[in-house]
């Protein structure tokens, strides 16, 4: 029955933890919508050929009794709101990432993906993931909106520039699954396709850290006129670079003590009370923000005096930033990964489709 | 065509009636500079049928196009001018005006018992801005060709090569036309209304139009604001939208669609009203539940400005927004039931006549109940995550805003025709038309409803080959849909230059509705002499049993 379903209504395999909930709820939807449908449909039809017009019967008035009226709004009220109940509980869910989710950064331009993993390897319209453990993508745009959308996962997210969005899922099995942008992005929107490669886990293991052996030489740094190279080396080594090169250091410590700025030790993830009283998590938006707007949001006992970052960061620059912070926990002192990595080439990287 | 009504008051002294609106006064001028609200729509009307034939000529160019994946017949850049063309046309210059600029225009007054629009001159400047308007867009179009969508999405709009300013300086004239028209609309209603015509009173078609009116005059100015804002950052680089600059593109989307989510009720507003009416006509019956459908129309013009972020699901608004504005989407949805169940409870006991108008009557119920269950089944925020910015979605504003407008408007159309011309049309080819018009609809939507489903983006130029079964399907639809219109085009004109469809009687639907009480074609002042007698309701059709009068 569900697999009839799904193929009657041209829905394509369920690759993620997610797709079977939507599934479920569309199949739902659909056959409430039909029953409804069909019943105004038949009443409609059984009206008609019951009071055609004929010479003998003039139409007789009537008018609906109050409760006629309220059920006509109770009835399909009820229905939209449980469709709405089941879908909405849904929808947190897909926007909740689990925890221990593995991060991996995304970056969308005309016309291509981007993937870059925090250990280092960075690759070009096809990504890599394990199969059966959570994967969240912080996606930004380095030009006009784009959306990362994989229709066998069941969902979209859109990428924006000048912001980070969340997308997680979880592959439920290993296989190929397509990316394709459904934000309109210009003349080769059509063309802005991908692939997520899911792997057993262990295989993915092992795949990361062949890449991460890899050469550095060989990583894709190309880049068109007027755009900063990639960045070459894990993201965590370039990020304390440029925390150095762009003066961040001078403000903020990493070893816990304040400063002008709070401290980045354990920055990530904790709580933060503003001056305006009210509490922030310091996740990967408010901390990109607190780079391009840093006035905004503002922590409770420090001045407000950091300037802006808007134009002086790229979106690479930004994320290695970010894993540099996420780096730096009182649990990892002393743990922190080895520096340059090295690559070798990735394989699939540079085609579109296979 | 069933037997005269009583109609016209007679004049108190036979004299020779005046001539007719369309013939008093035929050398070219006395059309353009025209204050008659009916010549006015009569020009509106041209000008909307040549609009819906340009934009319905692009569909097939695109439909053609998506025969094959990859290149057809026209370019990718082609393409995307092309569907943005389409957009621009159909929603801005074919849908928004159609019902209230020609219908509104012709029967408000009318169904008033008033002699014309409560300000004529703005009346028939509001058309002089539209046909400007217009101009400008297409200009525009032609020149440089915008490529963006008629959506406009920053900061893809602020930075393509098109010419994207005239056409958004178009949209913007074309805009003030709405709000003349709507303004004028709205004091008519409140100000002009004969002896005898209380609110309680008024036709479900004018509740319709003056709840489109207060949407149009209180949405438009934002259009307008963002369109603007859109140009100046275009032009001179001021940075709104520019994330770099420090602006956030999201911005523009809440905007855009603050008055973009209104216009899809300016669109299907009028439409319900207009089915209203042909409802009680067709069934001679006094409409189920007068009340419940005019405060609906009311309620959807209220709720309708709360629902703007269900655009906007998985574009980056947060969670609990997502959550609010899923609520309210369902809200809207209550209100359109309430019509629905109405409508179809007018039927109860009635005396139907099967003719153009009650098909597209049917074809409309059928379109606004699948059009709007997908329309809530969108809303649904879990859903939307699969079906966004696909063809799923593309599918459900066809139906929803292209199939019940459409329906509506060919129901108006012919419902209208003898009133507004005095000569009838061929039924039989009408119930042709129709029938291929309803079919052509779904041939073309239903695999697109699919193909939604499948994970076909929209604006896509090139796409999976799996997706090619359901795109042919869905272009042998359009070429139904489009033989469809041809043949009502082709009866139509016929019908307007034979003598021999010259109507004997005023009423052949024999109609209670107010706009029938005068003759038809009316008289330039609408009325000969005093005017008629408006003590029984606009849907009067008998006595309640039981209830009190």
């Amino acid at each position: 029955m569900n697999e009839y379903l799904r193929r009657l209504l041209f829905l394509p395999e369920r690759a993620s933890t997610m797709a079977w909930p939507v599934d479920r709820l569309h199949y739902v939807v659909i056959i409430s919508t039909f029953l409804l449908s069909a019943g105004v449909g038949l009443t409609a039809l059984g009206l008609f050929v019951r009071y055609r017009r004929s010479k003998g019967r003039p139409p007789e008035q009537v008018e609906p009794p109050w409760w006629f009226e309220a059920l006509i709004i109770v009835a399909p009220l009820s229905v939209f709101l449980l469709w709405f109940a089941i879908g909405f509980n849904d929808f947190v869910r897909m926007n909740t990432p689990p925890k221990d989710a593995m991060d991996i950064y995304v970056m969308a331009k005309q016309w291509m993906w981007k993937f870059a993993y925090p250990g280092g390897p960075n690759a070009v319209n096809v990504l890599h993931v394990p199969s059966g453990r959570p994967v969240r993508l912080l996606m930004t745009s380095r030009d006009v909106i784009h959306s990362f959308y994989v229709p066998s996962f069941r969902m979209k997210k859109d990428v924006i520039p000048g912001r980070y969005t969340e997308y997680w899922f979880e592959a439920t099995q290993p296989g190929h699954y397509q990316i394709l942008c459904a934000e309109y992005c210009g003349a080769n929107h059509s063309n802005m396709w991908g692939e997520v490669v899911a792997m057993k886990p262990d295989e993915f293991d092992a795949w990361l850290e062949r890449e991460q052996r890899g050469l550095t030489a060989h990583q894709d740094t190309s880049h068109s006129a007027g755009e900063e190279p990639a960045l070459a080396g894990d993201m965590v080594t370039n990020g304390r670079h440029l925390a150095d090169v762009h003066g961040c250091l001078k403000c903020h410590s990493t070893d816990g003590t304040p400063h002008i700025g709070p401290t980045w030790l354990d920055l990530y993830r904790r709580t933060e009370r503003l001056n305006s009283g009210e509490d922030v998590v310091a996740d990967e938006a408010y901390l990109t923000e607190s780079m391009m707007d840093p006035l905004a949001k503002v922590v409770a006992g420090y001045a407000p005096v950091m300037p802006t970052f808007q134009g002086k960061l790229a979106g690479p620059e930004t994320a290695a930033l970010l894993e540099y912070i996420k780096s730096l926990r009182t649990d990892r002192l002393g743990h922190e990964p080895a520096g340059a990595a090295t690559y070798e080439q990735i394989p699939h990287a540079q085609q579109a489709t296979p | 065509m069933s037997a005269p009504a009583v109609v016209p008051l007679q004049p108190e002294a036979p004299a020779p009636l005046a001539p007719s609106y369309l013939v008093d006064g035929t050398s070219v001028m006395s059309w353009l500079n025209t204050r008659d609200h009916k010549r006015i729509a009569i020009m509106f009307l041209v000008a909307v049928l040549f609009f819906l034939f340009l934009g319905g000529m692009f569909a097939m160019v695109l439909r053609v196009e998506l025969l094959t994946p990859g290149p057809t017949i026209i370019s990718a850049t082609a393409y995307n001018r092309l569907f943005t063309l389409h957009g621009v046309i159909m929603v801005f210059l074919f849908m928004i005006p159609a019902i209230p600029a020609v219908f509104g225009n012709f029967m408000l007054p009318l169904m008033l018992g008033a002699r014309d629009v409560a300000f004529p001159r703005l009346n028939l400047l509001s058309f002089y801005i539209y046909v400007a308007g217009a101009l400008l867009a297409v200009f525009g179009m032609l020149h440089g060709g915008a490529d963006t969508g008629w959506t406009f999405y920053t900061p893809y709009s602020t930075t393509t090569m098109t010419a994207i300013v005239p056409v958004l300086l178009g949209v913007f004239i074309v805009g003030f036309s709405s709000i003349v028209t709507g303004l004028n609309f709205i004091v008519t209603t409140h100000t002009m209304r004969a002896k005898g015509i209380t609110w309680m009173k008024l036709p479900l078609f004018v509740w319709g139009i003056y709840g489109t009116s207060v949407i149009q005059v209180l949405a438009t100015p934002v259009l307008g604001l963002v369109l603007l804002l859109v140009s100046i950052e275009n032009v001179f680089g001021f940075g709104l939208f520019d994330p770099a600059q420090g602006g956030d593109p999201v911005l523009f989307q809440h905007l855009f669609w603050f008055y973009s989510h209104p216009a899809v009720y300016i669109m299907v507003l009028p439409a319900m009203a207009v089915i209203s009416e042909v409802v009680a006509a067709f069934s001679h019956k006094n409409p189920f539940g007068y009340k419940a459908i005019a405060f609906s129309s009311l309620g959807i013009a209220f709720v309708g400005f709360f629902t703007w972020g269900h655009h906007m699901f998985v574009a980056g608004q947060s969670t609990f927004d997502a959550g609010v504005f899923g609520v309210l989407s369902m809200l809207v949805g209550v209100f359109t039931a309430i019509k629905v169940f109405n409508w179809t409870g007018t039927l109860y006991k009635g005396s139907i006549q099967f003719a153009t108008p009650f098909a597209y009557f049917c074809g409309f119920l059928y379109f606004i109940v699948f059009g709007g269950m997908t329309g809530i089944a969108v809303a649904t925020v879990s859903l939307d995550s699969h079906w966004h910015d696909t063809y799923f979605v593309v599918a459900h504003f066809h139906f929803i805003m292209v199939g019940a407008t459409l329906m509506a408007f060919l129901a108006a159309l012919h419902y209208w025709f003898p009133k507004m011309f005095g000569k009838s049309y061929p039924e039989g080819w009408g119930l042709v038309s129709a029938t291929l018009i309803i079919l052509g609809f779904n041939a073309t939507f239903i695999p697109q409803f699919l193909l939604g489903n499948a994970g076909m983006p929209r604006r896509y130029y090139n796409y999976p080959p799996r997706f090619q079964m359901l795109h042919v399907a869905s272009t042998g639809g359009a070429t139904l849909l489009f033989f469809g219109f041809v043949i009502i085009f082709i009866y139509l004109v016929i019908a307007l230059r034979s003598k021999s469809t010259v109507l004997t009687t005023s009423n052949p639907w024999g109609s209670k509705g107010y706009e029938w009480l005068t003759r038809s074609p009316p008289p330039t002042h609408n009325f000969d002499g005093p005017l008629p007698d408006y003590s029984e309701g606009p849907h009067h059709y008998g006595e309640v049993p039981g209830r009190k009068k």
